[in-house]
């Protein structure tokens, strides 16, 4: 058979350079995993974003960071020796002479799978801000890309201050720029309350902990190590707003009360990063016991997708791991002496990854949040901040406001109603209203749509599916996307298909096609 | 009963239909809208979401020259938002851009139909082009303005013909597989579901990739390949006057919002799956789309890809529609539009209608879309087009 000359048959990627391991993610997984499989014999390449471009950064990438970063990220060269500072591991794993590249993205990994079957291999495409965007095949990858925090809008949340607890601890620990000295935090779960204790640590203030529900939701021993260090926990209240003045927020409202502070920390909720698998096609699923939606993983930590794996948050968030994290270098070292053994470098490791114990119910909590602080809200405050959505508008599935469409029936119907029979859909509604459509790619809004949904049609958060991740899943200009090209795209290239006859005008069409009559050439008319 | 979709009501409608649509796409939805507005009691089975596959996911042009269906697809567009009552992000006229002379002659070719047509056609130069286009740079060689078709948003537009349809008393049931059908005499009496059965007088098979399979169940063979095609997107742009711009090798537009969504080059055969679904990445292809969109509008060059996508068409062997009432049923009608089916809806849709309720259509000649023109195809047709997935070619 001649391949179709206009499909991809035949058509070669332009890999730049080759590793057998690709890590991504530099924190404790990816380095135990980058360690391990480099003393393994293998070829190791260690990729990590951070120090993240300022103006990137703005963006919320790939944390909420809230308009908090200190004017000294702006300094590269600064942030990346701050970076090592900080994990001195990194710079042991230089001296051992492995490939390690800071300020490199990864904005998508790709691999062959039902209904994509023509690239050579794994490939990763990585960004940094000298070589642009290229692309890296591999063998095997350990995809440690930590986490990030849940955002939870209330009137004010789009001003600076408001940023993730996990941001702050990473500005204030990695960056050692964290723009704040006074923080309230918004949550009590066992991540936001450690989270607390750090940035102490740090030296910033804690001016409380707010948790909607009654009581707090860590549990009593972490509870008391916050009261010790003079944190004030206020229970059954949520914001209601903020005061602020030109450099964003100076004090959070309560219901009777406002707390003066330079910051407010999104605590309600820490999720594991699972954008790139996601987006590469690895099976994920809604996992109570591991914060959210992670990905399915068999033995070694192997994806739904073979040669990729999961390791540290990104494959699943729970307090003795967020305590400890010696349990998400244990992973990173399984995932890596499985990529060894796949390498036939190694025997399969012996051992079984940390499992999380039963956990509170997550759902509860997190829809709770949203209730309380976005559906009881006393103001209308966008949940999607790029595209100005509110609660109602996503609820009511409006048209976007610059269509200026007359309102819709749908005010008086139910999401079941409008949408018909099956859970709602996070996708559908953001193809309708536009909410997590924005250059934030949905990092601020997920879970809280995730979690309005299931509010309005009552039911458990895991229900409602995941809103996709797409690549790039990091933003990347145009000219930057252009990667190097196979010479024989361009001379194939078509806008569709390229078919001999479907652009031929109907009335000059054959009575009968056979694929023998096409050696008749017609004009060829591109769509 | 089970219910093994977490969400889902339990206690199923299975009331018959007078007609049943099976396919939630577009060209399901609109054969249905126009079934319901002439008061036709019709109910689509969607295996998925409503839209969800290629019909909510394609470029949004409404500019099909070639088609019998052109003057009818121009005739409605400007009357679809009043019609269905709900936004469907409708703009008229297109501008395409030639990079270089070969593309201008290609383009060309589709302006001369068009004209033939009675439809209007200015030939731009450079300067022309860049007074109209924004984002447009020194790269250009000349451009077309076409007085016609334009551009719709995808998935608001197919959520609109399912609202629309509802609205007049037509029913859509999502999560819901087709496994079979029952038959007396000439006729399909029934369709089986994983759901249970439910009854029809007329059957309309419209499931883009799996209308082949489903037809094949009876006994009708419609010739068709799937295919994997990708786009891309930006974050938003300063709105441009006009948003069909496109060319150099892409389709696309700039949206109302004003993100640039563009597709093109090379697609991937691949096989038919049955079951709903998948997470339809991407692959680096993206890149080329990314670069050609930065040639076009040079000026945009900065603007970030934040999304791109995948979509897996159908294709016939000449690509273009079936449209037809096979033999021997009474009471049957296909239709697959071949990958090219949003910008053709309301006027598929109003045809369809047409062949459900009176045998042929009256505004338009459909002897081109018949199914018969297949019947000396060679049986091998797929392998000598180059068009078997790359597992099979190998195998």
């Amino acid at each position: 058979m001649t391949p179709d000359p206009r499909s991809v048959a035949g058509k070669r990627l332009e890999i730049a350079e080759r590793t057998q391991i690709l890590v991504v993610g530099a924190g404790p997984a990816g380095i135990a995993a980058a360690r391990h499989a480099h003393q393994g014999g293998a070829q190791v390449m260690l990729v990590d974003e951070h120090p993240v471009p300022f103006e990137t950064m703005g963006e919320s990438v790939p944390q909420i960071w809230g308009g908090r970063m200190g004017g000294r990220v702006r300094n590269r060269n600064a942030m990346t020796e701050r970076m090592l500072e900080a994990r001195p591991d990194l710079v042991e794993l230089f001296d051992l002479g492995v490939d390690i590249r800071l300020g490199t993205a990864c904005w998508g990994l790709f691999a062959n799978q039902p209904n994509l079957g023509w690239m050579p291999g794994l490939v990763a495409g990585l960004m940094d801000e000298e070589q642009g965007s290229h692309l890296v095949g591999f063998d095997q990858a350990v995809v440690a890309t930590g986490r990030r925090d849940m955002g939870l809008a209330f009137p004010g949340w789009d001003l600076p201050g408001v940023l993730g607890a996990g941001a702050a601890l990473m500005l204030a620990r990695l960056y050692d720029a964290l723009d704040s000295r006074h923080a309230v935090m918004l949550g009590s779960t066992p991540e936001a309350l450690l989270a607390a204790l750090d940035l102490i640590d740090a030296g910033v203030t804690i001016a409380a902990v707010v948790e909607q529900a009654e009581a707090a939701a860590a549990p009593e021993d972490l509870v008391a190590r916050i009261r010790a260090a003079g944190v004030e926990i206020v229970t059954g209240e949520a914001p209601r707003g903020v005061t602020s003045d030109a450099d964003g927020v100076t004090g959070l409202m309560l219901r009777n009360r406002t707390i003066p502070c330079d910051s407010v920390l999104l605590g309600v909720g820490a999720v594991p990063m699972i954008d790139l698998l996601q987006a590469a096609g690895a099976r994920c699923t809604f996992d109570n016991d591991r914060g959210g939606f992670v990905p399915v993983l068999k033995a070694g930590g192997e994806t739904s997708l073979a040669g990729i794996r999961a390791a540290g948050d990104c494959a699943g968030i729970w307090p003795a791991k967020s305590a400890d994290p010696a349990l998400a270098e244990a992973e990173g070292r399984l995932a890596a002496g499985a990529a060894l053994a796949a390498l036939g470098l190694a025997e399969a490791p012996v051992g079984d990854a940390p499992q999380p114990g039963p956990a509170a119910d997550l759902g509860a909590y997190r829809k709770a949040w949203v209730r309380a602080s976005v559906v009881e809200a006393v103001a209308d405050m966008p949940v999607c901040q790029c595209e100005e959505v509110t609660a109602r508008e996503i609820l009511d599935v409006s048209p976007p406001r610059y269509l200026n469409a007359p309102h819709l029936p749908n005010l008086t119907r139910s999401l079941t109603e409008i949408l018909g029979e099956g859970p709602p859909d996070p996708d559908q509604i953001k193809r309708l209203t536009r909410a997590g459509m924005g250059p934030c790619q949905g990092r601020r809004c997920r879970e809280q749509i995730q979690a309005l949904l299931a509010l309005q049609e009552d039911l458990s958060l895991g229900v409602v599916p995941l809103a996709g991740y797409r690549s790039p899943v990091r933003p990347l200009s145009l000219a930057a996307a252009a990667t190097p090209e196979d010479p024989a795209i361009a001379a194939a290239w078509d806008s569709w298909f390229g078919m001999p006859r479907q652009w031929v005008p109907f009335w000059d069409v054959e009575d009968h096609y056979t694929v023998a009559a096409l050696a008749t050439q017609k004009e060829h008319v591109s769509e | 009963m089970n219910n093994p979709i977490p969400g889902i009501p339990s206690g199923d409608d299975n009331r018959g239909a007078s007609v049943i649509v099976i396919g939630g796409g577009v060209t399901g939805l609109s054969t249905a809208f126009w079934l319901a507005e002439a008061g036709v009691d019709v109910l689509v089975l969607e295996r998925g979401i409503v839209g969800w596959e290629a019909s909510g996911r394609n470029g949004g042009g409404c500019s099909h020259h070639h088609s019998p269906l052109f003057a009818e697809e121009q005739r409605l567009w400007p009357m679809m938002d009043e019609l269905l009552g709900y936004p469907t992000e409708f703009r008229p006229n297109r501008i395409r851009i030639a990079l270089s002379p070969e593309q201008f002659t290609l383009y060309g070719r589709a302006a001369a139909n068009a004209r033939k047509q009675g439809f209007r056609v200015d030939d731009l130069d450079a300067q022309a082009v860049r007074d109209l286009v924004p984002l447009a740079g020194d790269n250009i060689h000349a451009g077309h303005y076409y007085h016609f078709g334009g551009h719709a948003n995808p998935h608001r537009t197919v959520q609109a013909y399912a609202w629309a349809l509802r609205d007049r008393g037509g029913r859509v049931r999502q999560h819901v597989t087709v496994t079979g059908f029952r038959r007396q005499g000439g006729r399909v009496t029934a369709v089986e579901t994983d759901r249970g059965v439910i009854s029809c007088d007329h059957l309309v098979i419209a499931a883009g990739p799996q209308t082949g399979r489903l037809a094949a169940m009876l006994e009708v063979a419609i010739p068709m390949r799937a295919a994997r095609a990708e786009m891309i997107v930006t974050e938003p742009l300063p709105l441009m006057p006009l948003g069909g711009i496109d060319g150099n090798g892409l389709y696309g537009r700039q949206t109302l919002r004003g993100n640039l969504a563009y597709g093109g080059g090379p697609h991937e055969w691949v096989e038919t799956e049955e079951q709903s679904g998948g997470p339809r990445p991407s692959t680096p292809l993206s890149g080329s789309i990314a670069r050609r969109v930065a040639e076009l509008l040079p000026k945009a060059a900065h603007a970030r890809v934040i999304r791109s996508w995948s979509g897996i068409i159908e294709n016939t062997p000449d690509g273009r529609p079936v449209m037809d009432r096979p033999a021997p049923w009474q009471n049957l009608t296909v239709a697959t539009l071949s990958g090219v089916g949003f910008g053709l809806s309301p006027a598929s849709g109003r045809a369809l209608m047409q062949l459900v309720m009176q045998g042929r259509c009256d505004f338009a000649d459909l002897s081109s879309l018949r199914l018969g023109r297949f019947d000396r195809l060679e049986p091998d047709w797929d392998a000598l087009q180059g068009w078997l997935p790359a597992g099979m070619a190998t195998a």
